[in-house]
């Protein structure tokens, strides 16, 4: 069924269709996240207003992680079975994974700077984090530094593969590692301990922000695609010319 | 209305975080934007029908 989705043109018309539903299923859940996440949803009981600034960092953290996951798996479809598709994907999740990673690190400085008293600490899970986005431009420098678009999609492909290793470690991190950073209160197996008053609102940010990844991803995708396949009708066409 | 703005004293914080979260968004929806125009000079090249 997957492999259906290998064929450019598939995959170009399937994506002009989705596009349009997760981009405006974005605004509006922004719409509707945002006014909860800054006014309806009460301030914590220890940490005040400070706390809003988890309807951002948390959903950029696991967006972050979840288009690495996505980058991993496309890069081990295009490194086994060479599909295009996988790895035009794995090229549209590397900035948007970058950003969401950077926008992790920044806005849990802000966050901890009130609460911890410190911009920075080299603890287990903001380390990883760093590290997560370090692997995210090391990806897409060693993409730029290769000439030979074959060799710098393999070469990539295996990078991105042997990051995925960064992935558990940070999920895992404040659990394996006495770390600054407070313990998952959301996904974890006894249930989120969290209060719904603000489990809510950061689950329509966070769903709000993947359907905007989501978007993002799929016009990336199928632009890429277009141009790619355009640029060799069009230096056909000039070759043909010549000759 | 001032009470809103100041968020409890944490202003800097929180709508630094805000801030800087459009900024994230802003840049990867401008990446989205130029790799379209890309795709559009690519079809106008090659003399086809653009997305």
């Amino acid at each position: 069924m997957w492999s259906a989705f290998a064929n450019p043109e598939r995959f170009e018309r399937l994506a002009a269709r989705l596009v349009p539903w997760f981009g405006w299923g974005a605004v509006i859940l922004f719409a509707i996240g945002l006014p909860w996440a800054l006014i309806i949803s009460p301030p914590d009981y220890q940490q005040g207003d400070t706390v809003r600034i988890m309807y951002v960092h948390v959903p950029s953290a696991w967006l972050s992680m979840a288009a690495y996951a996505g980058l991993g798996a496309a890069s081990f479809v295009y490194f086994v079975w060479r599909h295009n598709i996988a790895d035009l994907a794995a090229q549209a999740l590397a900035p948007i994974g970058a950003v969401f990673a950077f926008l992790t690190l920044a806005t849990g400085s802000l966050w901890g700077r009130p609460m911890w008293g410190t911009w920075w600490e080299w603890d287990a899970r903001l380390t990883s984090m760093l590290v997560l986005f370090l692997l995210y431009l090391g990806y897409m420098a060693l993409r730029a530094a290769i000439e030979d678009e074959r060799l710098a999609a393999r070469a990539g492909a295996i990078l991105a593969m042997a990051g995925l290793i960064n992935l558990p470690i940070i999920k895992f991190s404040v659990d394996w590692w006495n770390t600054l950073h407070q313990p998952a209160s959301v996904i974890r197996l006894d249930g989120p301990t969290i209060h719904a008053s603000q489990l809510w609102p950061l689950l329509v940010m966070t769903l709000a922000f993947t359907a905007l990844m989501t978007a993002l991803v799929f016009m990336n995708v199928r632009n890429m695609s277009l141009a790619k396949r355009a640029e060799a009708r069009a230096r056909r066409k000039v070759e043909g010319g010549e000759g | 209305m001032a009470e809103f703005f100041s968020m409890g004293g944490y202003a800097v914080f929180v709508w630094g975080s805000y801030g800087l979260t459009a900024g994230g968004v802003a840049l990867i929806l401008w990446i989205a934007l130029r790799q379209r125009a890309k795709a559009k000079a690519w079809q106008a090249m090659a003399g086809e029908d653009q997305p």
